[in-house]
């Protein structure tokens, strides 16, 4: 078994238009940026893969990352919880001139739909959004006296993710606070391709650190020192 | 004479209330500034909604490590015993119960605890982040907001007029003037600044105020 891809172009390969992809990350923090970029370079040259849904907590910051998807035409709608950011012209003014899609969901909605999606539970029910307009058209529950609303899972063709070490059998661990959504989304997607800081052999992550067993994973390119998109915008990227 | 308390003075009242030994969420803005004024001797562990437990402050400028955030996207440092973990696990933190303390802002509270505080109507992109869910599950849900809107209009209302982020959930609300529990759906008046008499409160706010027993003073420092 060796899910090492020789390119981040080969690790990329065989994403289409209209799939659903899942982005790790919140904020800078986890996003594949290398990864993201690629795929922009490769819509920009072929026309493909566009209409996307793109599932990220955010809708994009500056010009860097899912702001780069968005200027470049490749997103049909977002589904995320908090589309704000420091610049989130990328997606405001498309989003105001009716030109991208939105389905807003609760943080921990969102993060919930995700896992189950990848835990094979079609469904679930959740205190959250009970009597917003959120919940507006979704089967309300009373469980012990309160009310809860069900929602459904969320299923993508293809997760992006960044990761700190991977082997070749896929296991990855990540750094920091830069976890959050990737490891849900790994078991969410048919095809989870990896970015890792570093590709060791097996055995070399200890089995009691190790936070995505390879089984969520298919694809797996090192990008030695990769960019933070934080960083990136702090140092003026645009 | 005080005639209303600054955000950071309400920031400061609120922090009087931490138990010793909670885990607390404070939201992005103005209920972050509760951290800092902890009363000594207190220990509190704070979580964030992006997958930590156990922060501490932000790191000198130009020591920011970038994937070490807060839900506010702002750089943060860890206690000894933090961990990390991924989104799910953090939310089940929130939603399960296990949260001691979740502190929000607001636009509108009404009398039986429904909060707006997450959307201003149409015309905007909508953002709610983790809103809907940290008003679920903490054992207590504080609000921190000026008493009146700045326009003047009272916030503390018999019903929401703005879309909700949650129906019957806040537990406490501590404003430029007073500080308000809801109880069995109703506002009861804790403590008021000295220099305000009851009828005077009662006119900047909508829904009407309950007193049982006596109503304390609100007195804060300068800070």
């Amino acid at each position: 078994m060796n899910k090492i891809s020789p390119s981040i172009d080969d690790a990329l390969a065989g994403i289409e238009d209209g799939m659903a992809v899942m982005i790790g990350g919140f904020g800078g923090a986890g996003a594949p940026i290398e990864l993201i970029h690629a795929l922009v370079d490769i819509y920009k040259k072929t026309g493909s893969p566009g209409s996307l849904t793109v599932i990220n907590n955010n809708a994009g910051n500056g010009a860097v990352g899912i702001a780069a998807m968005i200027y470049a035409g490749m997103v049909a709608k977002m589904v995320c919880s908090f589309p704000r950011s420091s610049d989130p012209k990328a997606f405001t003014d498309k989003y105001l001139a009716g030109e991208i899609g939105l389905e807003l969901v609760p943080q921990g909605t969102l993060a919930e739909r995700i896992r189950a999606g990848g835990a094979g539970i079609p469904a679930f029910y959740t205190p959250s959004s009970f009597g917003t307009d959120v919940a507006e058209g979704k089967p309300v529950a009373e469980f012990e006296g309160r009310s809860y609303v069900q929602e459904r899972w969320l299923k993508a063709d293809v997760a992006l993710i960044k990761a700190e070490l991977a082997d070749r059998k896929g296991n990855l661990t990540y750094r920091k606070a830069a976890r959050n959504f990737s490891p849900l989304m790994a078991m969410a997607a048919k095809t989870t391709i990896v970015q890792a800081s570093r590709i060791v052999e097996p055995g070399e992550i200890d089995p009691e650190h190790i936070v995505t067993p390879g089984i969520f994973v298919n694809r797996v390119v090192e990008v030695a020192n990769p960019q933070q998109e934080e960083a990136m915008l702090r140092e003026g990227a645009n | 004479m005080t005639t209303k308390l600054s955000n950071a003075q309400i920031a400061w009242r609120a922090a009087q209330d931490l138990p010793d030994g909670a885990y607390v969420n404070l939201g992005i803005g103005f209920p972050e500034m509760i951290a800092k004024f902890k009363p000594k001797g207190r220990e509190v562990i704070y979580h964030t909604e992006n997958g930590v437990l156990d922060f501490g402050e932000a790191p000198p400028a130009g020591q920011e490590d970038w994937d070490l955030i807060n839900a506010g996207k702002k750089a943060i440092t860890l206690n000894d015993g933090a961990s990390f973990f991924h989104h799910a696990d953090s939310f089940a933190m929130v939603r399960g119960g296990h949260l001691d303390v979740a502190v929000l802002g607001a636009y509108e509270i009404s009398e039986n605890g429904d909060l707006a505080n997450w959307s201003t109507g149409p015309g905007s992109v909508p953002a709610v982040g983790g809103a809907m869910d940290l008003v679920h599950g903490a054992k207590q849900v504080w609000v921190v907001t000026d008493h009146v809107t700045k326009k003047g209009a009272p916030k503390l209302l018999k019903q929401c007029r703005l879309p909700l982020t949650g129906v019957a959930c806040v537990t406490t609300v501590y404003t430029s003037l007073a500080v308000v529990d809801i109880r069995d759906g109703c506002f009861v008046l804790r403590e008021k600044l000295p220099g305000m008499s009851l009828d005077e409160l009662q006119a900047l706010t909508e829904a009407d105020l309950s007193v049982e027993g006596t109503v304390k003073d609100l007195v804060v420092p300068e800070v």
